[in-house]
């Protein structure tokens, strides 16, 4: 069946990261995709999409269900098995690292199905590297409010300028070999102690 | 003492999680020089292919899984294996409350006994136009196999008088609330969870349907137990540690408070330890005792049988899973390694414990041919 177009199906519950896979695929110039979450009936879906390719995020509390199902698929011509070739050892652990896992129908070509997965994985750690760093870029900003927060209190308290102020906690971060974030963390509440 | 082996480990929130938890959190592991890293998994499949892979050194593994893995039968197959068991027992079959009315009236009495609830069972299904359905966690599991025999010999087929689905354990009381099933089989606390919550009924237990029988296992690659031998015989003996910890009824309460924790399982106390106490409530203020619902300890619970493996196995057959013959059988034999833990553990083979079913069946794994060629699919 050289040429046909593979019919991909992507099961993720994080509909962002599921759609970037699927821009990935489309701008590949694969046309059959689907996404679902599983909360959707996926498992009776699949009769009808009968996918060649199932990619799966690890985190899915229903995999054991899914697997469950393509083993009985009669509905699928074949057998889908994970990965198309289980000696491909280094697919598999860059699969699983990057938290994704994919079943293909047994008897496709590893030529054609190595890109789709090779998608899969790099999107999957490009989404994960995406997440991480949003995450860090808002624990920064939650860190630079409650340091100027106790700036305020010490510019109050102490009658010092904003530089004196973070040069105090800094010095006093320094001293305890703490982040000065907790330093100014500690001052907040001992400050909102005395207030009460 | 700084950790001279470094073990990370999977494991799902379930009771039979027990061990390798107290092994970490009481000491057993670091006394043994193992630092444990534990990490709570969602599905069996992620256990599995993260023990593939080598994320995870050893995993709380279903005990069929082992064999399902090396005999081929999973999408990342390789060789397993099976050190030690992680205790005996620990299931429950639950049903809806509607079913359970519909069971009572056909006879089926409040004490469990596998027995009579499951001719009453038969009784409703006979005289029901609906299939019933039924969940279990994965294909290649205790639930699986011991829900099918209980079925079969209670005369209901259970590939074609009822549905069998699979679903993770947590899932399992929702499922059964919003009557997306009306029955699964899963360990504990996920029966106990049902029942108080009104959405379900402990109708019979793995204690009654097979008494003593095995549940859990440490799984982990033949490779990686070939590389890290010494690692492997330090956990073992941690893990020893814990089962007789676990075993002490003095140490319940302390078990079923450190397994409620939200990291582990995330369920009231109070629910984890009916099953570690033997006293269930089995729906409304019903309760039954039954001493050996989940055995840690006692019993050699946790010495790996290959007479139990061979079982699996028979039921792998029984049911389609695998074609019997001479070489299948060796390689799920093989599986389990109690000489690992003999060695591990300084310990004498323990005598052959008897395997005896419900409905009064033996297996004897020195009849393995007889055994599969008694066997119908649905006798």
């Amino acid at each position: 069946m050289p040429g046909r177009d593979l019919s991909i199906l992507i099961i993720d519950e994080n509909r962002m990261r599921a759609q970037i896979i699927e821009d990935g695929l489309r701008e590949a110039g694969h046309t059959l995709v689907t996404v679902l979450d599983t909360n959707h009936e996926a498992a009776r879906r699949i009769t009808e999409i009968a996918p060649d390719v199932v990619v799966i995020d690890l985190e899915n509390p229903n995999r054991d269900r899914l697997e469950h199902y393509f083993s009985l698929s009669r509905a699928l011509k074949k057998p889908i098995a994970m990965f198309v070739d289980r000696s491909d050892s280094a697919e598999i652990e860059a699969a699983v690292e990057a938290g994704v896992s994919a079943y293909v129908v047994d008897g496709l070509k590893k030529e054609r199905v190595k890109p789709i997965l090779d998608m899969a994985i790099s999107r999957f750690n490009a989404f994960a590297r995406l997440t991480r760093e949003l995450e860090e870029a808002r624990s920064a900003l939650e860190d630079r409010k409650l340091i100027d927060q106790a700036k305020g209190i010490l510019i109050k308290s102490r009658g010092i300028s904003e530089a004196e102020a973070y040069a105090l906690l800094r010095k006093t971060a320094m001293n305890q070999n703490r982040k000065i974030v907790e330093i100014a963390q500690s001052l907040i509440t001992a400050a909102g102690l005395l207030e009460s | 003492m700084l950790p001279e082996y470094r073990i990370a480990a999977g494991f799902l929130p379930l009771t039979d999680s027990l061990l390798l938890v107290v092994a970490k959190e009481h000491g057993f592991a670091a006394a043994e020089g193992v630092e444990l890293a534990l990490t709570r998994e969602s599905s069996w499949a992620n256990i599995r292919d993260r023990v593939a892979v080598g994320q995870f050194d050893v995993a709380h593994m279903l005990a069929p899984m082992p064999l399902a893995a090396t005999l081929g039968l999973t999408p990342i197959a390789g060789p397993l294996i099976a050190p030690m068991a992680l205790g005996l027992g620990g299931n429950a079959v639950t049903v809806s409350p509607g079913l359970w009315e519909r069971m009572r009236a056909a006879g089926a009495p409040d004490d469990l006994t596998p027995g009579p609830v499951g001719r009453a069972l038969a009784a409703v299904i006979e005289s029901t136009e609906q299939k019933l359905r039924f969940a279990v966690v994965h294909p290649h599991s205790g639930h699986n196999y011991e829900l099918r025999y209980w079925l079969a010999a209670s005369g209901i087929d259970p590939d074609r008088a009822v549905e069998i689905v699979v679903l993770p354990p947590p899932l399992m009381p929702d499922a059964i609330r919003t009557g997306g099933i009306d029955g699964y089989c899963v360990g504990e606390p996920w029966n106990s969870v049902a029942v108080a919550t009104g959405a379900g009924r402990i109708a019979t237990v793995k204690a009654a349907i097979w008494p003593r029988s095995p549940e859990k296992v440490l799984g982990t690659t033949e490779s990686w137990a070939a590389r890290n031998g010494q690692a492997l015989a330090a956990l073992l003996r941690a893990l020893h540690q814990a089962s007789l910890w676990c075993g002490d009824p003095a140490n319940h309460a302390d078990a079923a408070a450190l397994l409620a924790r939200p990291d582990y399982l995330g369920v009231p106390a109070e629910l984890i330890g009916r099953a570690l106490s033997g006293r269930l409530v089995v729906g409304g203020n019903d309760s039954v005792v039954v001493p050996e619902v989940f055995v840690p300890n006692a019993h050699d619970a946790t010495y790996p049988r290959p007479t139990h493996a061979l079982w699996f196995y028979s039921q792998m057959v029984r049911w389609g899973d695998v074609q019997h013959n001479e070489r299948n059988a060796e390689l799920a034999r093989g599986t389990y390694r109690p000489d690992l833990y003999r060695e591990a553990l300084s310990a004498a083979e323990p005598a052959s414990g008897d395997v005896e079913f419900f409905d009064g069946r033996t297996f004897d794994p020195d009849d393995l041919n007889g055994y599969i060629a008694s066997q119908r699919p649905y006798a």
